[in-house]
């Protein structure tokens, strides 16, 4: 496997870095891999532009940041708005269709939309609209296994939320099951 | 995610956190801190853990005050530890000074970030390397590590703490906003398999024991506080009691004893990695996440036939004076990346005394050095052998 470079961006809040955490925990713990994660963010602690980025590796990551990335997950029109562009060509965009309305020319790469936050509100926490998003592309974009991943999420979770959890990542990769065939 | 009091096996750590981990296993005890991005993690982590250590995490009015607190602390016999960002150093300086001048084991980290002043908060640079050898005033040796990933900010605290204890003085762990706050995996290995140097006692009875005395190490030994010893110490130029001598004879001995110590036992002390250096006809010389982020670029130069090798600085201080020089006999020349406007390459220069050519590769932060930039510099220098 070459270098994948993932991107996730959306806003202060969303879980936008525990999602990279759980994407780099998996890889390299339980996959066996190598995996570096970075991140940014403005001060704001919610509300902000927030994005995560994460590298995984047979070898060892000499360059960790994320300037072309081969998956973007986008759980924001800002972060869509500003990390589309650097998708390679062939990449794969993971995006939620309700946040993202104003879409740009997908031609270049493979687009799959998921409303997650939707039916993260129907599983009775918009919270969890990042851990349904991870199920999702698990499954459209293959950078962890799904039993690493899933895993990872139980882990980082609390333990009174760990059920909840587990469904919304359930219900994502179904969707994304759904969704690829 | 890691509770236990006494961490084994793998985690996927950040490198603040690692770093914390590192001190902790070196058997820190106290912390004095004052909060800074992107540093925060180590003083949130270390408020965390001590008190299940029974150690003690004071956060200070400021960083004066919390460099002056694990001076303090250590004099007591607990290893110490703060850590902040450019702006925090600045102001801990006169201190980290005293801590040199009384010789105190500690371990200062800085997660730099961009500067000058309040400059980039939340994003990195290199640029505090000669703050950290010069930052204080007068003239004192300085130790420096430079980690590329969290697991060396696990390995390289633990480092920094023995060399602390060992030479008798604060120690630097110099990285960066990427590598403090990347997350990566860190094997933390068992207590007993890590190597921990702790503190030399005097075996004199208190009646012939002089603080500052010293052997041909020219490190002085501790007096174990509450044992019956007398005890001075000073930021005055002092004389083997630890009494203020203020004298040209006091400063040609201890003033200048702080320097040679470090001098000494450079060879001891300093840490190189070399990768293809041996027959290559440019050496790339960088450090911390730099020695990562240009090794793309070295690995496309090698396919294109140049002969190319990376030394990576795993102590900045005390400097490779030595090995330096040696290359510049046999090379090329050097191409020093560093993400500050040109700090170490000073150093380069020096040592190689115009043997062979000497390229800065600048970058001022939050931002890392293109692929290209690197490529065409160690092209350009391998073309005008």
């Amino acid at each position: 496997m070459e270098n994948k470079r993932i991107k996730i961006s959306g806003f202060g809040g969303q879980g936008i870095i525990l999602s990279a955490h759980i994407v780099g925990q998996a890889a390299s713990i339980y996959d066996g891999k190598n995996a570096s994660m970075t991140q940014a963010y403005g001060p704001e602690a919610r509300g902000g532009a927030c994005s995560s980025q994460v590298v995984i590796s047979d070898t060892e990551v000499d360059y960790p940041l994320v300037d072309t990335s081969d998956v973007l997950l986008a759980l924001s029109q800002e972060g869509y708005d500003k990390f589309v562009g650097s998708l390679r060509d062939g990449g794969i965009l993971c995006y939620d269709n309700d946040l993202v309305g104003v879409l740009q020319d997908h031609s270049r790469f493979d687009a799959r939309a998921i409303p997650a936050t939707r039916i993260a509100e129907e599983l009775g926490k918009k919270i969890v609209a990042n851990i349904v998003m991870l199920g999702f592309a698990t499954r459209q974009a293959g950078f962890a296994s799904y039993d690493a991943m899933k895993r990872t999420v139980l882990e980082r979770v609390p333990p009174k939320f760990r059920d909840l959890n587990e469904t919304a990542f359930e219900r994502g990769y179904n969707y994304g099951e759904e969704v690829q065939t | 995610m890691f509770k236990k009091s006494k961490l084994r096996g793998e985690f996927f750590m950040q490198g603040d956190i690692a770093c914390a981990e590192g001190a902790v296993s070196a058997g820190c005890r106290f912390f004095g801190g004052y909060p800074i991005t992107p540093a925060s993690e180590i003083a949130e982590r270390m408020a965390y853990r001590l008190p299940l250590l029974n150690g003690a995490f004071v956060q200070f009015e400021d960083e004066i005050a919390s460099m002056a607190s694990i001076l303090g602390a250590s004099w007591t016999g607990v290893k110490s530890m703060t850590a902040s960002s450019g702006p925090g150093i600045s102001l801990k300086a006169e201190n980290i000074g005293l801590g040199m001048m009384m010789e105190v084991p500690c371990v200062i980290v800085n997660v730099q970030r961009g500067g000058p002043s309040t400059g980039l908060p939340t994003s990195w640079a290199q640029a505090d390397m000669m703050q950290a050898r010069w930052g204080s005033h007068g003239d004192y040796g300085c130790i420096a590590l430079c980690p590329k990933n969290p697991q060396e900010m696990f390995d390289l605290t633990i480092v920094a703490f023995n060399y602390a204890e060992r030479y008798r003085m604060p120690v630097f762990v110099m990285t960066d906003a990427i590598v403090g706050h990347m997350t990566e995996k860190v094997v933390v290995p068992p207590v007993d398999e890590i190597e921990i140097i702790d503190r030399r006692y005097t075996d004199k009875k208190p009646d012939d024991y002089l603080p500052y005395a010293v052997g041909d190490d020219l490190i002085p030994d501790f007096a174990k506080v509450g044992d019956g010893y007398r005890f001075h110490s000073t930021g005055l130029t002092h004389d083997e009691r630890g009494y203020p001598d203020m004298t040209e004879h006091a400063q040609l001995t201890h003033a200048v004893r702080i320097v040679e110590k470090v001098k000494k036992h450079a060879d001891d002390i300093i840490l190189l990695e070399e990768k293809g250096v041996e027959g290559a006809d440019v050496v790339v010389v960088a450090y911390g996440i730099t020695a990562r982020t240009v090794v793309p670029a070295i690995e496309m130069a090698r396919k294109k036939g140049i002969k190319v090798g990376l030394m990576r600085l795993i102590t900045a201080w005390p400097f490779p004076t030595k090995r330096i020089r040696k290359l510049a006999g046999e090379i090329a020349g050097f191409v020093v990346p560093e993400i500050n406007l040109g700090q170490m390459v000073y150093e380069v220069e020096r040592c190689a005394g115009g043997q062979c050519k000497v390229k800065s590769l600048p970058h001022p932060g939050g931002g890392i050095h293109k692929f290209e930039t690197v490529l065409s510099a160690i092209e350009e220098i391998a073309h005008a052998k």
